[in-house]
């Protein structure tokens, strides 16, 4: 591939260069995330986006290095961190790094989290496993962060197991686990998806705090692109395994290049006047193709309405928008194809 | 009143309980009032979203007035028919004229049948029709939802989630309904396929002359396909009305809070607004006065709150709230013009 790669990240805390995990299925092998590379600065908010298939969440779960066999990540693929590459490094590294310096929450906080041991003892266990301390030291610590996530009466609430807390309040107790150790990066995966929407805005709200106050990047992975313009400062849109773009996020949300980015703000129903006149939602054609069968070319082209037959054949790089800013589309090379599109590519099914 | 004028479903002081049982032999130590008092009508072709959030009884209600659960109480009309009184005859016959369409279709579809069967399944048990006459209907209502023919023979896994939700929603369509109950049909579909079924939805809506009953907890596409919208906490209405008066001018703290929590999807309208307190109260926990109490913003809550349930009034023509303060009116951003 000749053309003109993204800018990197000047300084990455975590840098994710040709990312490939593979799941053999009965289908065939699944290429989940297929040459994904991408930086995270320290203390900023990258934001992943991207429908069910794309490849978010295997991306969150290659970089923890919890692909379970028979999946593997291909050889190949490098994940810097802070001088290691976590694809490949030896389990004790992994073992320093993970749960230590990135910390890590889930969507669904009942199944992360052990059922018969109180939230407390959980907590107080992870700061045992990384640091020599007492008992009664690695407690206290449990019962601070607890306080930290803003958990009322903490100290009582740590004697409490999962069960006798309500889902909001166990996001929190995940996020005090993820953060105990202080790490210089949160993996955080659809982290408020499970919960109410009053829920949601206090936990968003206490990430943006918890982010401030301990300094820490956050790599946020969601399908909810609401989310992303509420926290992000930076955005990766995935689609087919790969990133189509990438820019800051008020770049992303006033001018998106890819016709994927474009097609996706446009069909997020808008908070507006019930019964205005714009009632119809824009839709994108079809879905999101199976990671056994990626299409040849643009892995966009057969739901885009401006692809012609170079899109067919050939797989577009990320090109260069700007200094910030990348689009894997070929009308970044042809912009002129974008004021004649062709016909809608049919329809839905 | 003449029929046509007639809400088409109109629900009076619903109640569903559920016992609550503790201790291994099971007796009863109380009753969660799941859905306490729900009193509401859906005039025909109109969409009534009944929304909250999780644990608010909006499920419940929906289920109840189907009669897919015991009602504890309270009455259902469905056309002039009082359904809570149907005998199993008559109520099956019933059935046909109001339609379920499921929140995650996957598993309200049997993987071991084909589309074909599933959609065929509802022709024969309200003997609609059979043999080839069948078929025509399920490759009708296969088009309908924008299926081509051949996808009778697929069986639920060969589908992707947007198309499984239109089979859940020819299913539905197929035999013929006036009413259809669309428990968050989108909420587990990509946001792509989203905008697909909403508008799926509507097309059909209008096509058909369908009243739906639309249960959702995402009230930026509530804006999108309701009416009238029916606000419910704690297993109760707490604010009732014409979707743009609910919208615009919410009147009860609770809704101002729920659309308050509503992201926008532009950055550039990031907010930094007070975030509501607490969790929504499980209805097994008995609580005095208003539920929303505990939680409330509103700076003149007083011990009244504590102590007097209140009451869902009409606060301007059409417009109920249950709250005992007067209401303030003010536009509500983002939903303001």
């Amino acid at each position: 591939m000749t053309a003109p790669q993204p800018v990197p990240a000047p300084n990455p805390l975590l840098s994710i260069r040709d990312l490939r995990t593979v799941f053999p299925t009965g289908a065939g092998v699944a290429r989940a995330v297929d040459g994904l590379t991408l930086g995270v600065e320290p203390g900023e908010t990258l934001g992943i986006v991207g429908e069910s298939g794309s490849g978010k969440s295997v991306t969150a779960l290659s970089i923890l290095r919890l692909i379970r066999p028979p999946g593997r990540i291909e050889a190949g693929s490098s994940i810097t961190f802070g001088g290691t590459d976590l694809a490949t490094c030896d389990a004790e590294s992994l073992r320093a790094i993970r749960g230590r310096r990135i910390g890590m929450v889930f969507q669904e906080p009942m199944t992360a989290l052990n059922p018969v041991f109180t939230v407390g003892s959980q907590i107080a266990e992870v700061v045992r496993v990384h640091e020599r301390t007492t008992r009664q030291a690695a407690w206290g610590r449990a019962v601070a962060m607890l306080e930290a996530v803003r958990i009322p009466a903490s100290a009582e609430r740590a004697h409490q197991y999962p069960h006798e807390l309500s889902g909001g309040t166990r996001q929190r107790v995940m996020l005090a686990m993820a953060l105990v150790m202080h790490p210089a990066l949160l993996i955080a995966d659809e982290p408020t998806t499970a919960l109410d929407v009053t829920v949601q805005a206090q936990i968003l709200a206490l990430l943006a705090e918890l982010q401030q106050s301990l300094g820490m990047a956050v790599l946020l992975i969601t399908h909810d692109l609401a989310i992303i313009a509420a926290v992000a400062s930076r955005v990766v849109v995935m689609y087919g395994g790969q990133a189509v773009e990438e820019a800051p996020v008020t770049e992303l949300f006033a001018a998106a290049h890819h016709p994927y980015t474009e097609g996706l703000l446009r069909a997020v129903p808008r908070p507006r006047l019930p019964n205005s006149p714009a009632a119809r939602l824009a839709e994108i054609p079809g879905s999101v193709p199976p990671a056994t069968a990626w299409p040849a070319g643009c892995r966009f082209h057969d739901r885009c309405a401006f692809a012609w037959d170079r899109c067919r054949h050939e797989m577009p790089p990320l090109y260069a928008i700007s200094a910030t800013h990348a689009s894997r589309c070929h009308l970044a090379a042809e912009p002129a194809r974008r004021t004649a599109p062709a016909p809608t590519a049919g329809t839905p099914s | 009143m003449d029929a046509s004028e007639r809400p088409l479903v109109s629900v009076r002081d619903l109640h569903v309980r559920f016992p609550l049982s503790r201790g291994m032999f099971g007796a009863t130590r109380g009753w969660v009032r799941a859905v306490d008092g729900v009193s509401f009508t859906v005039p025909r072709g109109e969409t009534l979203a009944l929304v909250g959030e999780s644990g608010c009884g909006k499920t419940t209600a929906a289920r109840a007035l189907l009669r897919l659960i015991p009602a504890t109480s309270g009455t259902v009309s469905f056309d002039g028919t009082d359904v809570l009184a149907l005998r199993p005859e008559p109520l099956r016959r019933l059935r046909r004229r109001m339609q379920l369409v499921f929140q995650d279709p996957y598993s309200s579809l049997n993987p071991r049948r084909t589309v074909g069967d599933a959609i065929r399944e509802g022709l024969l048990v309200h003997q609609l029709a059979a043999g080839s006459e069948a078929d025509d209907r399920v490759r009708q209502a296969l088009g309908e939802v924008g299926l081509r023919p051949e996808f009778a023979l697929r069986y639920p896994y060969e589908l992707s989630g947007g198309q499984r939700q239109r089979v859940g929603i020819a299913r539905a369509l197929a035999v013929g309904p006036e009413f259809v109950v669309c428990d968050e049909p989108v909420s587990a579909l990509d946001v792509s396929v989203q905008a697909q079924i909403i508008n799926l939805l509507q097309d059909l809506q209008r096509d058909h002359a369908l009243t739906y009953l639309y249960i959702a907890h995402d009230l930026a596409i509530v804006a999108h396909v309701a009416t009238r919208v029916a606000v419910m906490y704690f297993g109760r209405i707490v604010e009732l009305g014409p979707a743009a008066a609910v919208f615009q001018h919410p009147l009860m703290p609770y809704t101002r809070a729920l659309l308050a929590a509503v992201l926008s999807p532009d950055p550039a309208a990031r907010r930094s607004h007070a975030v509501l307190p607490g969790e929504s109260p499980s209805p097994a926990t008995p609580m005095a006065g208003c539920p929303f109490h505990p939680r409330c913003p509103d700076p003149r809550k007083d011990a009244a709150c504590t102590v007097t349930v209140p009451p869902l009034e009409e606060k301007s023509p059409g417009h109920f709230a249950a709250c005992i303060k007067e209401p303030v009116v003010e536009t509500t951003l983002p939903f303001g013009p």
